[in-house]
């Protein structure tokens, strides 16, 4: 290596880190660097998000392997001068543990990260993400190349369902099925659609792969046109994520470019190409069938299934349409095999799950950990447990079609069997842990007012039980609530779940019905007491108390 | 191959890709629905056909799910029926207007299943849409007040009419279904033709109410008020007093239209009688042209008697207007004669003759207001009714229309022929005009079984026929052993086929084509009683044909009214009285944006030129 460069600084360029400041100290560092003269000798890498969000800006200087956090513009010049000119760490930058406040050195050695497994995650916040090269320098392409150079598009369909990959958007189908579903049909062409519609409240997941990573979803998309024979690919990418499709847009550019994508693939004679497509700020659309309506150019609302996508999908073609994080799964599983992807995880749930750990915990951040982890320790371990001395409450997992587990059921594992049984689900990601001062009747409106507005207005179900149950839930949140209303919360619940069209208006009812069966003596409250324990809802009378009997 | 299932514990066997509604339709059994049209895609969105199949989580929409071998379905399960009751309340719920005072009050599908399901309180309210109705039509009224987001009439619009005028636009409860992404029907490429209202479960789309200006006219001394009839409302009106479909009822029609005070009752058929002769001369004028002249002339020849299909026309494909026949429509004829031959004969000033129409047809409406349809110096037709309406008017007069006794129509322009009768069924204009044109030029009956022209007749999408003209009279030698090629469209999606294939150069080398704007003609019309299905229009369709056979006179020709006009007062067919009156110039009405004309199209010529 001819790299003159001594230090190598990753600045965490990922959203969280952006809005928290993060320009102005890269502007600040040049300005630092350039006064020591030191431009030469340091190279600066915009990274995708390093994860611990809750902590930034954050900076990473190597080869000491010392991260910093918290960055101000005005921290750089001492950061400069005593780091990389006087080769003492700067300790009043570092990141306090969050039990005992002394500094941490390296981002390893904090427990947020310490119990995490990186393989989704693997480059993002280590790799720049608009360079290819730095993608191959970990690995990158061996996957495809392996691919196309020693297997047949059966076997990597075989080696992804021997993997037990299940699909992370929520559902859980097993990828292996999908992909060799529409690998069996035979109609062509055939479209691999990627799935970065993320719109669950908190949640970030495919956003930070897509700022962080995009060559691994586009080497895993290219495989997996390869196993089911297809020869085009896009991926959905919502509107809001700018900096994700700016990001996804180059690396498909520089792909092209560099013949990793295109008509001779490695020489192989296979060819892939992709286009990224942009929502419209619709939450729907994340549902399949809508998603490729979308991109087809019509109206962004579902069609009943059957016809599966599969079969047909994408202008009726056959297609493949699976979830960001899904796809990012890929190339690690034939890098390594199934087998070894099967050690991580649980047998019927393998692998790893990324979540976006948000709300009331000390490490708000992305996070990555094994399947089968339990949320006390995702919450406590890994999440650094509540803030400001308060007490637990919930944690609500799965986004609007989830739920909210009290702490009774903090040992449930994360995992695609046991989340529905304790009455919440895997979902794409979202982890909202919640403190005793959340009103869970207030969460459950808050849901259902999202989902009312995110409804299409398709089926009668959706379009109109969510409005009488929002309706009913703010009348209760106002102070208003009579007997009788959680009964017909319960029918109305049934009745969406029954009846509405697609899996936005079925699962609608999922965080009122987990807050009705764990924290049922609230709504209680709410409506004979006039009362909110919580204190949130501002028609009802203050929190008393506890032990205080009402009058 | 068939699959076998059990529906509501009955054993039932139907061909594979049945959806369920239908199975249960075979086992007797009845799942209601409000968004599913019989012949058209299925939106799926009402959720009022839901039923329970045995080893499903979730209950699945009758008209969407397959039969499938060995499925256990129960339609009226408690699951079942509690879901249909609750989609059923929040739709009343969520539905504004005031029954009483609504069009479709005690016609509503809404109205009718909330009934049926005995739905007696309204637990959960909901907002009501606060959309002031669309009148900018002439034709139809949409009052989005009192849509339930059915879709019904987006699919018809996109599907049957492959006109595609009708979207939602909107999301969540903010859904509105809006024409052409405009605020008004009017400003849109909306032909009119009004099929969206006869889907229309409830009342938010109905055909613009015209019965008041009726009854002003006929309160009023100073007016002489005469109406004319078109074919498809005999076979088509006793629905609204709950005949079942195809019962004949023109003399209890003729009857009732004289209790309510006309003047005088006559018959469109005299119009169309008029038309074929019109009609068939411009179509040999052309032959002559081209086969004797060695002249171009612009063939093949389209029928112009349906409203819709001339807007159609007009909107998209005005690159064809040369080719479409110059005639009126048959209502437009009428009306023009009425004012002029039939005012001069009787002696009332044409600005005191109230000329009103009962149209199985929205598009009618519009037809009649039109600037070029004031031939006779004043506005041919003034009125025009729907078959729904004149059904509200008898009923409004206390009319006691099943036993009322028969009467007949008023000559002369009560007078015609079987001929004119068919008008009234796809490939109706088509007959006619053969069973006409045959003879004229063979001076021989058309030699077919009933003077039917079997392959145009039917439901078919587009049919096609032949005939050889063989030993013709000696001023027609130019047709000796000509093949005349004829073909019939009906819905607009086939008129937009068959148009295609007229751009692509006619390989067929169709001579003579009829088109109907709406499916099965005008007996399947926008507005015609409700509901409107395949088996509904097979027995108007029968109706029609019965009512043809029944008559002494059955070839437009042999119209001794029609013969009298020609001799006292037109001269002759295609003559200059005949072209000041009863033809006409179509325009391109495309607008200049945003649709510029498809690259491959040639410029259309601006007008058509009479013949």
């Amino acid at each position: 290596m001819n790299d003159p460069a001594r230090f190598h600084l990753l600045l965490c360029a990922g959203g969280c880190c952006l809005s928290s400041g993060m320009a102005s100290v890269r502007t600040a560092l040049a300005a630092a660097l350039a006064a020591h003269g030191l431009a030469e000798q340091v190279r600066v890498t915009a990274t995708g998000c390093m994860g611990l969000c809750a902590q930034g800006p954050l900076l990473v200087v190597n080869p000491d392997g010392v991260c910093y956090c918290r960055l101000q513009a005005a921290d750089m010049a001492e950061l400069v001068r005593g780091h990389l000119v006087g080769g003492q760490v700067v300790e009043r930058l570092l990141c306090p543990d969050p039990l005992t406040g002394a500094p941490v050195r390296a981002l390893g050695d904090l427990d947020f990260y310490r119990r995490q497994r990186k393989v989704v995650l693997r480059n993002c916040g280590v790799v720049d993400p608009a360079s290819l090269a730095e993608y191959e320098g970990r690995g990158g392409y061996q996957a495809l190349r392996q691919a196309l150079g020693k297997m047949t598009p059966a076997q990597v369909v075989e080696e992804v369902s021997h993997s037990g990959l299940r699909g992370r958007g929520g559902a859980g189908f097993p990828t292996g099925l999908k992909w060799a579903a529409v690998a069996k049909e035979p109609a062509t062409p055939k479209y691999v659609v990627g799935n970065a519609d993320e719109g669950d409240p908190g949640a970030f997941m495919d956003r930070s792969l897509l700022e962080g990573d995009p060559y691994s979803l586009i080497e895993a998309m290219t495989i997996c046109g390869y196993a089911v024979g297809a020869r085009q690919g896009y991926v959905y990418v919502r509107a809001e994520y700018p900096l994700a499709i700016e990001r996804l847009e180059a690396a498909v550019a520089t792909a092209l470019a560099a013949g990793r994508l295109g008509p001779d693939i490695f020489g192989s004679g296979f060819g892939f190409t992709m286009a990224v497509r942009t929502g419209a700020g619709a939450f729907v659309c994340g549902e399949e069938t809508a998603l490729l309506h979308s991109i087809e150019g019509r109206r962004g609302e579902p069609h009943p299934k059957p016809p599966f996508p599969t079969a047909k999908g994408l202008f009726d073609q056959p297609t493949v349409l699976n979830n960001v994080e899904t796809f990012a799964n890929v190339p690690y599983i034939l890098r390594h095999g199934a087998e070894q992807y099967r050690a991580l995880g649980t047998r019927q749930s393998p692998g790893t799950k990324i979540f976006a750990l948000a709300g009331n915990v000390v490490n708000n951040g992305l996070v990555e950990v094994p399947m089968g982890m339990s949320l006390r320790e995702i919450v406590f371990d890994i999440g650094g447990g509540i803030p400001g001395g308060k007490m637990f409450k919930a944690v609500q997992i799965g986004g609007a079609a989830g739920g909210c587990l009290p702490i009774e059921q903090l040992d449930t594992p994360v995992t695609y069997e046991a989340l529905p049984k304790a009455g919440a689900m895997m979902g794409s990601g979202g982890l909202l842990v919640l403190d005793e001062d959340t009103c869970m009747v207030d969460l459950a409106r808050y849901f259902l007012e999202f989902l009312q507005e995110e409804s299409c207005g398709k089926c009668t179900p959706c379009r109109l039980g969510i409005k009488a149950m929002r309706d009913i839930l703010e009348r209760i949140c106002g102070g208003e609530g009579e007997e009788g209303d959680i009964g017909k919360l319960e029918l109305l619940s049934d009745y969406l779940a029954q009846s509405a069209l697609c899996g936005l208006g079925q699962a609608a009812p999922n965080n009122l019905l987990s807050t009705l069966r764990h924290f049922r003596v609230e709504y209680e409250e709410h409506i004979r007491r006039k009362h909110c324990r919580a204190g949130v809802c501002p028609a009802l009378a203050p929190a008393r108390a506890a032990g205080e009997e009402a009058r | 191959m068939s699959v076998h299932l059990t529906i509501d514990r009955i054993p039932v066997e139907v061909p594979e890709g049945t959806t369920l509604l239908e199975a249960a339709r075979a086992a007797g059994v009845t799942v209601p629905t409000l968004c599913h049209v019989p012949g058209v895609a299925s939106p799926g969105t009402c959720r009022v056909c839901v039923v329970e199949v045995e080893g499903m989580r979730t209950l699945q929409p009758a008209c969407l799910a397959e039969a499938r071998e060995g499925l256990v379905v129960r339609t009226a399960s408690r699951r079942a029926r509690e879901s249909r009751r609750l989609t059923v309340e929040l739709l009343l719920a969520a539905h504004g207007g005031d029954c009483p005072s609504c069009a479709r009050n005690g016609a509503c599908d809404l109205q009718r299943l909330a009934e049926s399901l005995g739905i007696r309180e309204l637990r959960f309210p909901l907002p009501h849409r606060e959309t002031p109705p669309d009148r900018s039509t002439p034709a139809l009224e949409r009052d989005m007040r009192k849509c339930i987001l059915c879709r019904r009439c987006v699919a018809v619009c996109a599907e049957i009419q492959g006109v595609g005028i009708l979207a939602p636009c909107g999301r969540g409860l903010a859904t509105e279904i809006v024409p052409g992404g405009e605020t008004e029907l009017a400003n849109t490429l909306c032909v009119q033709c009004g099929q969206c209202s006869l889907v229309c479960p409830v009342g938010a789309i109905a055909e613009r109410d015209d019965v008041p200006r009726v009854w002003a006219a006929l309160d009023d001394p100073a007016k002489t008020v005469i109406v004319q009839t078109a074919p498809a409302i005999r076979a088509a009106l006793g629905e609204c007093f709950g005949l079942p479909p195809g019962s004949r009822v023109t003399g209890r029609m003729v009857t009732a239209l004289r209790r309510l005070g006309f003047n005088a009752v006559f018959d469109t058929d005299f119009g169309a009688d008029l038309t074929i002769m019109e009609e068939g001369s411009e179509l040999l004028e052309r032959l002559r042209r081209t086969l004797a002249g060695g002249e171009p002339a612009a063939l093949p020849l389209f029928t112009s008697c349906s409203p819709g299909w001339i807007n159609w026309l007009e909107q998209y494909a005005p690159e064809l207007i040369p080719n479409l026949s110059t005639c009126k429509s048959p209502q437009q004829m009428f009306g023009a004669i009425a004012k002029t031959w039939y005012a001069q004969k009787t002696g009332v000033k044409p600005e005191n003759l109230v000329v009103v129409s009962i149209m199985p047809c929205t598009a009618k409406k519009y037809e009649c207001v039109r600037e070029e349809m004031c031939a006779s110096g004043v506005r041919d037709v003034d009125i025009v009714l729907t078959t729904r309406e004149l059904g509200r008017m008898i009923a409004e007069a206390g009319i006691d229309f099943l036993h009322l006794p028969d009467g007949p129509m008023d000559a002369p322009l009560g007078i015609s022929t079987g001929a004119a009768d068919v008008f009234a069924n796809t490939g109706g204009v088509m007959e006619a005009a053969l069973r006409t044109v045959y003879e004229l030029v063979t001076g021989r009956e058309l030699p077919l079984p009933k003077l039917h022209v079997l392959p145009v007749m039917g439901l078919a999408g587009v049919k096609e026929a032949a005939v050889t003209l063989t030993g013709v009279l000696p001023e027609w030698s130019f047709l000796e052993g000509v093949t005349l090629k004829v073909a019939v469209a009906h819905g607009l999606a086939n008129a937009r086929e068959v148009c295609a294939a007229v751009r692509a150069g006619n390989p067929q080398g169709w001579h003579f084509i009829e088109i109907m704007c709406c499916p099965g003609g005008c007996i399947g019309g926008g507005g015609q009683p409700r509901p409107v299905d395949q088996a509904v229009r097979e027995a108007r369709i029968r109706a029609i044909y019965e009512e043809d056979e029944g008559r002494p006179l059955r070839k437009s020709h042999l119209n001794p009214a029609v013969q009298a006009l020609y001799r006292e007062f037109l001269g002759r067919p295609l003559g200059p009285l005949s072209h000041q009156l009863l033809h006409t110039h179509y325009h391109d009405r495309r607008p200049a944006e945003p649709f510029p004309p498809p690259a491959n199209i040639p410029p259309p010529a601006a007008t058509n030129s009479p013949r």
